[in-house]
């Protein structure tokens, strides 16, 4: 009886795998990459300053104590827009939101700002995504929450709608 | 005096931007055993844009900005895998197409394994018992 069985398992071992095989096939791969530096310290990024007159954005900013965002965008970004509306509320609501603007130009970016409003306390030109993949960043729009510590703590993947307003403002400190 | 100093911006502006305006998202580092080493670890990586690309065949601009990262360290005297450890430490082990060896993946070094040693033991029995 036991030898039977073990003449079959094979097969059902065959069969387990064209299973798995087959759900493969048919399960689309499109994963979201979410950062591996959620967690960890806001690594050191350079920008180039966007708008004459402010700093750019430095790593070293983020100690102050307080919660911050930190806006991974750019000029060319439809959704970066359309998100632009909800970065206002939040700056309204005392969030600072920094901005690093990802192959992006100062002529563009001032006519984006000049055309969507501006909630950055201050901007950097990211010419070559070089401080986007120092935070693990896969595109635009994304937000980093930023503790007062300097540590990262929360990642936004993809534009701030309604419905994230709660976490972000829970995860800045600030009561609605 | 305006116009001097026009030209001499200009000629500053030229001496800044890179030996031969070389952009290392698309060109080749002059040494060919660095370019060598530069190619083979970026087909192994992922583009995190397009997934099923690795970066050296992707039109997007991350996978660009990923090459030239790739290139300028390896120029820079990083190995290969010193350069994917920095990407995978930022996007996960889904960068990398090369799996890492630790506990979550050995089975797929050691299921092989296992399947030749219970292949050859169930094989060697039935031979055993033809010859009797």
């Amino acid at each position: 009886m036991i030898r039977r069985l073990l003449l079959w398992l094979p097969f059902a071992l065959g069969a387990v795998l064209f299973a798995a095989f087959w759900a493969g096939l048919h399960h689309p791969d499109d994963h979201v990459i979410a950062s591996k530096m959620v967690g960890q310290a806001l690594p050191d990024f350079e920008t180039r300053t966007a708008m004459q007159g402010q700093g750019a954005p430095r790593a070293a900013q983020f100690h102050g104590g307080k919660p911050r965002l930190l806006n991974v965008f750019a000029s060319w970004c439809v959704p970066c827009a359309q998100e632009g509306q909800m970065l206002m509320r939040l700056k309204a609501a005392g969030a600072q939101i920094d901005g690093v603007a990802v192959h992006d130009t100062q002529a563009d970016l001032a006519r984006f700002l000049a055309e969507n409003g501006n909630p950055y306390a201050s901007v950097g030109l990211d010419i070559d995504g070089r401080a986007q993949m120092a935070l693990g960043s896969t595109g635009v729009p994304e937000t980093f929450v930023v503790d007062g510590q300097g540590r990262i703590v929360h990642q936004q993947i993809g534009a701030v709608t309604e419905a994230d307003m709660p976490t972000l403002l829970a995860k800045l400190g600030i009561r609605p | 005096m305006n116009r001097i100093s026009a030209s001499l911006a200009t000629l500053m502006l030229l001496a800044a931007t890179p030996v031969a305006g070389l952009d290392y998202a698309d060109e080749s580092l002059p040494d060919p055993q660095q370019e060598a080493k530069a190619v083979q670890l970026m087909d192994s990586l992922r583009c995190v844009v397009c997934q099923g690309q690795p970066i050296s065949g992707s039109n997007a601009g991350l996978a660009g900005d990923m090459r030239r990262l790739v290139r300028e360290r390896i120029a820079a005297g990083d190995s290969p895998e010193q350069v994917r450890a920095w990407l995978v430490n930022r996007y996960g082990d889904w960068i990398s197409f090369q799996p890492q060896v630790k506990p979550a993946t050995a089975p797929l070094w050691l299921i092989p394994l296992l399947a030749v040693l219970a292949g050859s033991w169930l094989a060697s029995r039935r031979l055993v018992h033809r010859k009797r």
